[in-house]
């Protein structure tokens, strides 16, 4: 059985698919066999992210709508072989999925992957409802300002009450907490919540910060998954996530200046 | 011990004794006019025929008692019957009151109230005998039942997140934070044992006894029975310290732990 992973935030803009890319490439290159899916129909970006624009056929409402198989659609990646991407639909809306077809089309993935990553649209409606309705494990994806934070603290209660774990009595979703666009400069100059604050705020389980960094831009521009990027912080930063998620135990990076790298090497930690 | 339990063993019992709790409504009396009290009971239960039908009932007297204020307990406990209730306990009456329901076949709730009647006990028999009403059933005869009416409390140990409202019919107890955009809501008290930033209203049903806890006050709005101060109002009591807040006097007061 697959691992279910959603990508979420509530906000928009604050890194769900640079996340989504990210992840589902650092567990891909990990070994395991990874499946990403696109849950924002109509507004599809995931696959221009992932570089593969030009190669979608079909896409999930397809498959939803039996007018595809799951294999017609699923694109594999072309730098790595345990990766496939299952596009969005851009010509329709997000009614378009329904809970029974999301189920059937994770419950076939499920068979063959051993992780599924959710890109989650923004927002609280069906898009991301669906995309986060199967989930094990919740990536929250906030950016360290009040109204990211807000939007994260509900969609955690809305992971903890509508999801079919919730709903089925089970074991509930375990949430990890991932800041993105960090940058601690700011948070120095106190223009920006800090990693303790948010924690605070919203007492997650933290997997990793995510540094504010020009790599993400260029990145997504070319098509490419930060954490390919591996001199860039930010794809640092990803590949430590992967790590952490997999067990393994990686110091956190990127919650101090970066200027005081000199300090840091004397500093007993 | 050993003989007892064999005996115990070989004689075989027909029956034991659990210690149960159900929960059965009270009746609570503000007024002493029979006639009223059976206008108001009609009406119920013209709202809901079936779940007042043969139910169990406490008549709880603590509030005319408060106010000195006498009732005929003979004709109460005749007019519930006839309305198809079956009144099966008393409390907050006085002795004579107690008397006179146990004389109709209604047991006495409280312990210690018992416990003085039991003291003379010719004086209780003598009634029982002289005005033992014939339509009472004999299995409602005084059994003690000191857990009757059983409130609902509600123990909360997940974080109480932006969107989400958590209501208790009782007190609500919540070990985790209660977010900013969260609310909770209680006919009780309400323990927060972490930050509370959300909205916070306690004695939702007027209860204006109940009480808020929290070990750290943020709250956007805290409220009991009615009476609420909101976040801009509270600035001056927030901290990392417990507190209490309670009415007294219309006004809430917040009084550290």
């Amino acid at each position: 059985m697959a691992r279910i992973i959603v990508v979420t935030s509530g906000k928009g803009g604050v890194g769900k698919t640079t996340t989504s890319s990210a992840v589902a490439m650092g567990l891909a290159k990990k070994g395991h066999k990874t499946a990403v899916i696109d849950f924002d129909v109509g507004l599809r970006n995931l696959d221009l992210i992932m570089g593969c624009e030009r190669r979608v056929v079909y896409d999930f409402v397809n498959v939803i709508n039996g007018e595809a198989t799951l294999n017609q659609a699923l694109i594999k990646d072309k730098r790595c072989n345990n990766l496939y991407i299952l596009p969005a639909s851009q010509t329709r809306d997000k009614d378009a999925l329904t809970q029974e077809g999301v189920g059937k089309v994770l419950d076939e993935l499920s068979k063959g992957f051993k992780y599924i990553i959710c890109d989650s649209p923004a927002g609280i409606e069906r898009g991301a409802n669906l995309a986060m309705y199967f989930a094990d494990d919740a990536f929250v994806v906030t950016n360290p300002e009040v109204s990211s934070v807000r939007d994260s603290d509900r969609m955690l209660g809305i992971l903890s009450s509508k999801s079919r774990r919730a709903e089925e009595g089970k074991e509930p979703i375990k949430e990890y907490l991932l800041l993105s666009r960090y940058s601690p400069e700011r948070v120095k100059l106190g223009e920006m919540l800090s990693v303790d604050d948010v924690q605070d705020i919203l007492s997650l389980h933290l997997l990793g910060v995510i540094p504010e960094s020009k790599s993400v831009l260029n990145a997504s521009n070319s098509g490419t998954p930060v954490i390919l990027d591996e001199k860039s912080d930010a794809g640092q930063a990803y590949a430590d996530i992967v790590a952490r998620y997999l067990g393994e135990d990686k110091p956190h990076r990127f919650i101090e200046d970066k200027k005081g790298l000199f300090g840091k090497l004397f500093r007993s930690r | 011990m050993s003989i007892n339990s064999q005996l115990h063993l070989a004689s075989k019992s027909t029956l034991e004794f659990k210690s149960s709790s159900f929960n059965v409504p009270a009746l609570i009396l503000s007024s002493n006019k029979i006639t009223d009290i059976k206008k108001e009971l009609q009406e119920k239960i013209s709202q809901a025929p079936d779940f007042f039908k043969y139910s169990p009932l406490v008549i709880d007297l603590n509030q005319l008692s408060e106010q000195q204020i006498n009732i005929d307990i003979r004709t109460l406990i005749q007019m519930l019957r006839d309305l198809k209730f079956f009144p099966i306990g008393i409390q907050g009456g006085s002795d004579k009151q107690h008397k006179i329901a146990l004389d109709a076949g209604v047991s006495i709730l409280s312990i210690r109230l018992l416990q003085e009647l039991k003291q003379e006990p010719e004086v209780i028999e003598d009634s029982v005998e002289t005005d033992k009403n014939p339509d009472v059933d004999e299995s409602l005869t005084p059994v003690i039942i000191t857990e009757v009416v059983h409130i609902e409390n509600k123990i909360i140990s997940q974080p109480v997140r932006s969107g989400q409202r958590l209501y208790s019919k009782g007190d609500l107890i919540i070990l985790a934070q209660v977010s900013a955009g969260a609310e909770v809501l209680a006919e009780g008290n309400i323990h927060v044992y972490a930050s509370l930033r959300g909205r916070a209203l306690a004695g939702v049903q007027g209860d204006t006894n109940s009480r808020i806890f929290c070990s750290d006050l943020q709250a956007e709005l805290i409220s009991i029975a009615g009476n609420y101060r909101i976040k801009e109002d509270l600035e001056a009591d927030m901290g990392k310290k417990s507190v209490q807040i309670f009415l007294q006097e219309q006004s809430l007061i917040i009084k550290e732990l």
